[in-house]
């Protein structure tokens, strides 16, 4: 069974606490507000960096005004989960280095917070605000380029303003939240059976991702009994979305530094195993086939799809590799060191490019993937790291695909009752990183609270800091290397 | 013998206008064609090769928009873009080396003609005061300057082998003496001029014409605030610079074929030759461009910067052979 511990700790205890935990190699995985009616309950999950190991300080404040202390002094990750609170619960993170609105924008009505249980109807949106207060660089020759929200090309909505002296960027400040829907709003009061056709569209390339971290959640919290062969399915239904989504990163990089055919090349590998999707789970992007206590397909892989598909990225790759200007583009562009990616708290292909060894496969794994899986690091943190540990990784989930398929068990379609249930934390590394869910599930299968961190959330800073002394022309490739995704970090 | 004779003769003009019509119309294609060869290699179907002039169609038909706080020059530099391309294309010894003002046809006049297109498009570039706008002037201007002292030197070059500047006579006495287009210096401002091309006409790997990546643009950044007609008269100078380009390198070195004379088959002749001459040559860039990246801005002057020392190494070869 999974350990998770609750610790109630008192206001004055949580700086002392947390840092403990810090210290000992936990990293702060998410922070949850409650709005409990007289009081706001925050929940800090910590989990750690080397054992499946969650621990939860639990804090409580007084509903009529709302205050905990701050964590900013001590962990980054807490700083920006700290303002997402203030913005949309309203709790002061008291002593907070750096309270400014995160998620809501500026046009948006003062102090009303929409997760309070007593917010009401939204007032009128304000018309007198101040734009958003960038930070101006100044000194001669130093000028801005603003580019979005609104991008050319198929791009999610994010606004970023760069600080620019002849081309080497000087600053850049992303300003995102565009794309808020109110998505954890949205959780509340489903039936926790169906908050899952939720998560699978937080983030739409992330399906399996999120959807399998939130049936975790919901089966820890509910005590659901999962069997080991849906166990494997799900692993199988992770990797095959690992794997259309980096083969489409390698086509997508080096289709931004104009070498097209790669990017020809792996959209065809890309639609093949889409359409694999299609015929494994009746979805293109792999919906439907997981839920709270269950997963099935409809076939699996056969080994040698899954060779003729491994084939072709290798081609591909090779054609990548042996273009010396591609590699040159790659080399020692926005680089990312790694005290700064452990600093920023980064997850997933972006941390291990900069040698973090984080990942729920390994840290928090829900079924057992033996020794055909291993976590690839490198060590440089430039765009050809992260290419390269996309490269890597598409082996290793060939490998551990073609080992997992041999168990032809295809799950069981019949949905399982969710009964009543307490609080449940479900971890994943989904393709982009670590996605972690916590629901609280209420008397009669609803659910009341479903907290949601995507990798995004962690990784965006860490973007604007691999682009010290990068040029403009480079910062496309540079964005595409990280592939933040926009709606799982606006929510 | 040269283009000694300074009349202007009748079928001189007419040959001049067809030269313009030309590349009016073969440079759109043209770009078509490149198009074409890369969605082939790509396994991609790809649109007609015709498909450049239908987008210039619609653009011609569609209303007249001007940015906000825009000037006069945004309206004034697509006429200066495409007229500047127009006259080089009606004096460049393109289908014949007897075009009408062929006397006129120095080797300086083309090249500052073009050039003179280069800086309106720059000017319109900053006219409406958008930052995408600026950086492309800024970037396409810089590669200018670096490009233009490359393209210069390697015409010396080629001005040192026959002792003229004016380019029909170049190309004529290139027919003269075949030898001369397999001599190192030719084949070094060949070499120079190819990538001068190339850089000047925004293509792979100096620029990415097809790209929606604005930060990355180079040409494309200035012309953004453009939209319908204006729009389509800017392309339409692209491609038609494109075409001119492509055709003034391939006679400079393998002229044959070229009309010398104006009268009977020969004009029709010199066009059919010409348009299978630009279109292999631009069937090979293609084939070029799809199998390279873009290079990283700052490795651009690197580029130039061998092209200048081809030129160089062009005028020494000259030099000491003649």
């Amino acid at each position: 069974m999974i350990s998770r511990q609750t610790f109630r700790v008192e206001q004055s205890e949580l700086v002392a606490r947390a840092a403990g935990l810090l210290e000992s190699g936990h990293r702060l995985a998410l922070v949850a507000p409650h709005d409990d009616g007289d009081v706001v309950r925050v929940v800090y999950v910590f989990t750690s960096l080397t054992a499946d190991r969650r621990i939860e300080l639990e804090v409580l404040c007084d509903a009529s005004a709302p205050a905990v202390p701050s964590l900013s002094s001590l962990s980054f990750p807490a700083s920006r989960f700290e303002r997402e609170m203030h913005d949309l619960f309203g709790v002061v993170p008291e002593g907070h280095t750096f309270l400014r609105p995160l998620a809501v924008h500026q046009h948006w009505p003062q102090a009303w917070h929409p997760m309070r249980r007593d917010a009401g109807p939204m007032p009128p949106v304000r018309t007198d605000t101040e734009p958003f207060p960038f930070i101006e660089v100044a000194g001669s020759g130093v000028y801005e380029i603003p580019v979005g929200p609104v991008h050319a090309g198929l791009i999610e909505p994010g606004h970023f303003r760069f600080s620019v002296a002849g081309e080497t960027i000087i600053k850049m400040t992303a300003r995102l939240w565009y794309l808020h829907r109110g998505m954890e709003l949205l959780f509340q009061g489903r039936s926790a059976a169906g908050g899952v056709e939720l998560a699978e569209r937080l983030s739409g390339d992330t399906a399996v991702g999120h959807g399998l971290a939130y049936s975790l959640a919901v089966e820890e919290a509910c005590g659901l009994p999962v069997s080991d062969d849906v166990s494997r399915l799900r692993a199988v239904l992770l990797e095959m979305e690992r794997l259309y989504n980096h083969v489409a990163d390698i086509g997508a990089l080096c289709n931004d530094i104009g070498f097209g055919l790669v990017q020809a090349r792996a959209l065809i590998i890309r639609e093949t195993l889409l359409r694999l999707n299609e015929e494994i789970t009746g979805h293109r992007l792999l919906r439907g086939a997981v839920w709270p206590g269950g997963g099935a397909v409809l076939r699996l892989p056969a080994p040698d799809e899954l060779v003729r598909i491994e084939e072709a990225i290798e081609g591909v790759v090779d054609l990548a590799m042996s273009n010396s200007v591609v590699v040159d583009r790659f080399e020692g562009t926005a680089t990312l060191g790694a005290e700064e990616a452990v600093d920023i708290g980064t997850l997933g292909v972006v941390a291990r490019a900069s040698g973090s060894r984080v990942d729920a496969r390994a840290i928090h794994p829900f079924v057992d993937l033996g020794t055909s899986f291993e976590t690839i690091t490198e060590t440089t943190g430039d765009v050809m790291a992260r290419f390269n540990v996309r490269v890597r990784e598409a082996r290793i989930s060939m490998r551990i695909l073609r080992e997992l398929v041999q168990n032809d068990n295809l799950g069981d379609r019949r949905r399982v009752e969710v009964g009543d249930g307490g609080s449940g934390v479900g971890i994943v590394e989904g393709w982009r990183g670590t996605i972690v869910h916590r629901v609280e599930v209420a008397n009669g299968d609803s659910i009341s609270r479903c907290k949601v961190a995507d990798p995004s959330f962690f990784n965006w800073p860490a973007l604007a800091v691999s682009l010290a002394d990068t040029i403009v022309p480079d910062f496309p490739l540079a964005n595409k290397s990280f592939n933040l995704s926009y709606a799982g970090n606006d929510l | 013998m040269g283009a000694a004779d300074t009349s202007i003769t009748a079928m001189g003009v007419v040959a001049s206008l067809l030269q313009v019509a030309a590349i009016v119309i073969g440079g759109p294609l043209l770009l078509g064609l490149m198009a074409k060869v890369r969605a082939r290699v790509e396994g991609r179907v790809g649109a007609p090769i015709h498909q450049p002039l239908l987008d210039l169609r619609k653009q011609m038909r569609k209303e007249r928009i001007h940015a906000e706080h825009s000037s006069a020059v945004l309206i004034v530099v697509p006429f200066v873009f495409v007229s500047t391309a127009a006259v080089a294309g009606a004096i460049a010894p393109l289908v014949t080396t007897r075009p009408a003002l062929a006397t006129s046809a120095d080797i300086l006049v083309i090249v500052y003609l073009l050039l003179a297109g280069s800086v309106a498009l720059a000017l319109a570039g900053l006219d409406a005061g958008t930052a995408f706008g600026g950086m492309g002037s800024s970037r396409a201007m810089t590669i200018g300057a670096l490009a233009e002292p490359a393209l210069l030197l390697a015409v010396v070059a080629m001005s040192i082998q026959s002792g003229t500047s004016n380019v029909p006579a170049i190309v004529a006495d290139t027919l003269n003496h075949p030898g001369w287009s397999a001599s190192p210096q030719r084949l070094l401002s060949l070499g120079a001029l190819i990538i001068v091309v190339v850089a000047e006409t925004g293509r792979i790997p100096v620029d990415n014409p097809s790209t929606h990546l604005e930060l990355t643009m180079i040409h494309e950044a200035m012309t953004l605030e453009y939209a319908g007609p204006e729009l389509g008269l800017v392309s339409l100078g692209e491609s038609m610079r494109l075409g001119l380009l492509l055709a003034l390198t391939v006679n400079l070195f393998i002229p044959w074929g070229v009309a010398e004379q104006t009268g009977g088959l020969a004009i029709p002749l010199g066009l059919a030759v010409l348009i299978a001459k630009v279109a292999m040559l631009g069937v090979l860039i293609s084939l070029f461009e799809v199998r390279s990246a873009k290079l990283r801005l700052f490795q651009v002057p690197e580029l130039l910067a061998g092209a200048f020392v081809l030129a160089m190494l062009a005028i020494v070869a000259g030099l000491v052979t003649t």
